[in-house]
């Protein structure tokens, strides 16, 4: 007999107790890796953002719009290698239930800037040469079963009227976390729509992308951008993509803040349940402890069988919760792809989860060693004669 | 003549409730010799555990001197006692103490897991244990498979498989009917002649006792001339 046999059939004296305590720490664990997975989701854009890009939008809000002509100053800006622009379309298809994002771009380099879109040459040559093609991402396609030449027709909301578009370009991710549900239109169909419909809202853009020569320069290349637009009507505001990707999402710093404390509470859950088997164990084996001592065992034999048990039952707990993770979060990026395209478990997660598992297997064992070592072996057999 | 296996001189035992002392054995002297069954008898509450514990070295002398297999006890460190209990003390309870998860193969081969043997010598010393009380042939069976004979059979494997200088056995027949108690009476009987095994048996049972070489009583903390 090997010391874990022993481990291993104190573990599963209590089947029943033992298979309970399992299953709820792995719903536990589950529960915990789908908050943070969920989390994680919310940053996936920041995360995206390449250290070699700015943001450069207007310095009130971003709802406010720039002029088209503050391209050519941004390029003479030491430092930036390229500019590009997009601007926020916000439209829907068919229903205004079908949310996703619509960006006008400057289909001449704005997949340069960006590219982590994936497209093949000859589609981005047929957005090149058309007007009204757009490109989608390959999630998006699928949801709705979009194909190339299809005809697409959105709603515009910001920019109000029935705007035809034809599918010439599927993109997909570079990475397993870049957005697949964005459509790309063409920012000079929207401009010249405007210069006919309303001229007022023509030369105009939502932001500006700068792709800069040294990432490690960019807070002198913000402030050398923002000093040329300084006491103009529509001054700036240039960050890094990440700084700025940070901005939306700290509109829900409540939320995910919320998010968190459930975790932390979720983990306090996970060692309740197992803190509480620990203890009905130690509290049926003071005998048993009190004769192994007799048997020459000591102090630290038998804190190493009560952690070896807790941290057993842990483990076990925690791995298949995160099998459960896997699944659930499986399940979930279906419901969820629309708006967490990145909905997916990262290993650095499925670390946590082990992690977070193995700490309150070694917390939950300490009462319990606690009373292992305290109890005098006389006590214990209760053989006052 | 033989050498002397267990040797006590003027031990006392108390216990305190809070500033209340109870006094529980009275200047204690005794002599046991190697090889020697000794049967300890004694009406409920006249210090008889608590002897066989300061025997075992699971409880201190509150004075005096006790020596047990040439090692005076009382001096030791509680990591120094629990190493030298696992190799000179083989202990019997009243309830077995049987580990309800393990087999009888597993109980028996517990405290060789504190030895250096190998995992072959161990089963070569538990199979021995288990054949010379007569279950060799229930090795797999869990203590819930086995009569309360057989489990105190296992119990005693157990305390003579590491081949301790002195076995304690504390009412080892008080859970037993009348046959099985005269089997284990028996068993003892054989370890304490073919193994000349020193034996010290607390007992309230007469016909247990009578087993025994010599039968000595304790009365109130005092032993007995």
């Amino acid at each position: 007999m090997k010391v874990f046999k022993l481990v291993y059939k104190n573990a599963f004296r209590h089947k029943l107790r033992t298979f309970l305590t399992i299953l709820g720490i792995a719903l536990a664990v589950m529960a915990f890796g789908l908050i943070k997975t969920f989390i994680s989701a919310w940053y996936a854009g920041a995360r995206a953002a390449a250290p070699d890009r700015l943001i450069t939008r207007h310095a009130v809000s971003i709802v406010f719009t720039l002029p088209m002509s503050y391209k050519e100053r941004l390029l003479k800006v030491e430092g930036v290698k390229a500019v590009t622009y997009a601007n926020w379309f916000g439209g829907f298809y068919v229903d205004p239930s079908n949310f996703f994002p619509q960006f006008c771009i400057d289909h001449t380099n704005y997949f340069d800037i960006f590219p982590e879109f994936l497209i093949s040459p000859e589609q981005f040559e047929a957005f090149k040469n058309e007007r009204k093609a757009v490109i989608v991402g390959q999630g998006l396609a699928d949801r709705f079963g979009w194909s190339i030449g299809d005809k697409v027709t959105l709603i515009g909301t910001v920019y109000p009227g029935d705007w035809d578009f034809i599918i010439r370009g599927i993109y997909t991710g570079a990475r397993t976390d870049t957005d697949e549900t964005i459509f790309y239109m063409r920012h000079d169909y929207l401009d010249e729509t405007m210069r006919q419909q309303s001229p007022g809202r023509a030369g105009e853009v939502g932001w500006y992308a700068l792709q800069i020569d040294d990432p490690s320069r960019s807070a002198q290349i913000s402030a050398a951008v923002d000093k040329q637009f300084d006491n103009s009507w529509a001054e700036t505001r240039t960050e890094t993509e990440k700084e700025f990707q940070m901005s939306f999402i700290e509109l829900s710093s409540a939320i995910i803040l919320g998010l968190r404390i459930v975790s932390y509470l979720i983990i306090g859950v996970i060692l309740m349940v197992l803190v509480n088997t620990m203890t009905m164990t130690a509290r049926e084996r003071i005998s048993e402890n009190a004769f192994m001592k007799t048997l020459g065992f000591r102090g630290y034999h038998l804190a190493g069988l009560i952690l070896g048990e807790s941290l057993l039952i842990a483990i076990i707990g925690g791995v298949i919760g995160m099998g459960l993770l896997e699944m659930a979060a499986n399940v979930a990026k279906e419901g969820l792809k629309q708006f967490f395209p990145g909905f997916t478990v990262e290993p650095t997660t499925f670390i946590v989860c082990l992690i977070t598992a193995v700490i309150v297997g070694l917390i939950a064992a300490i009462f319990p060693i606690q009373r292992a070592l305290r109890i005098r072996i006389v006590d214990g057999l209760r053989v006052v004669d | 003549m033989s050498e002397t296996m267990v040797k006590l001189s003027g031990v006392t035992k108390s216990y305190f409730r809070g500033a209340m002392e109870i006094p529980v054995l009275h200047g204690i002297d005794l002599d046991v010799p190697t090889g020697q069954f000794l049967a300890l008898m004694g009406p409920s509450g006249s210090g008889k555990t608590t002897l066989l514990n300061l025997l075992a070295g699971i409880d201190q002398p509150t004075a005096g001197h006790l020596s047990v297999a040439g090692e005076d006890i009382s001096r030791l460190s509680d990591g120094d006692m629990a190493k030298w209990r696992s190799r000179h003390i083989g202990f019997v309870f009243q309830f077995y103490n049987l580990l309800p998860v393990l087999t009888a193969y597993e109980n028996v081969e517990l405290p060789l897991l504190l030895t250096n043997l190998s995992g072959k010598e161990r089963r070569q010393h538990v199979e021995t244990a288990l054949s010379i009380v007569g279950l060799g042939d229930r090795m797999k069976h869990y203590p819930r498979q086995l009569s309360g004979g057989q489990e105190q059979r296992v119990a005693i494997a157990r305390a003579i498989v590491s081949d301790p200088s002195i076995i304690l056995a504390d009412e080892p027949t008080g859970d037993l009917d009348k046959q099985s108690a005269e089997e284990i009476m028996t068993l003892l009987g054989r370890l304490n002649k073919e193994f000349n095994k020193t034996i010290i048996m607390v007992t309230h049972d007469p016909s247990a006792a009578e087993k025994a070489e010599l039968i000595r009583h304790l009365n109130k903390g005092v032993l007995d001339r």
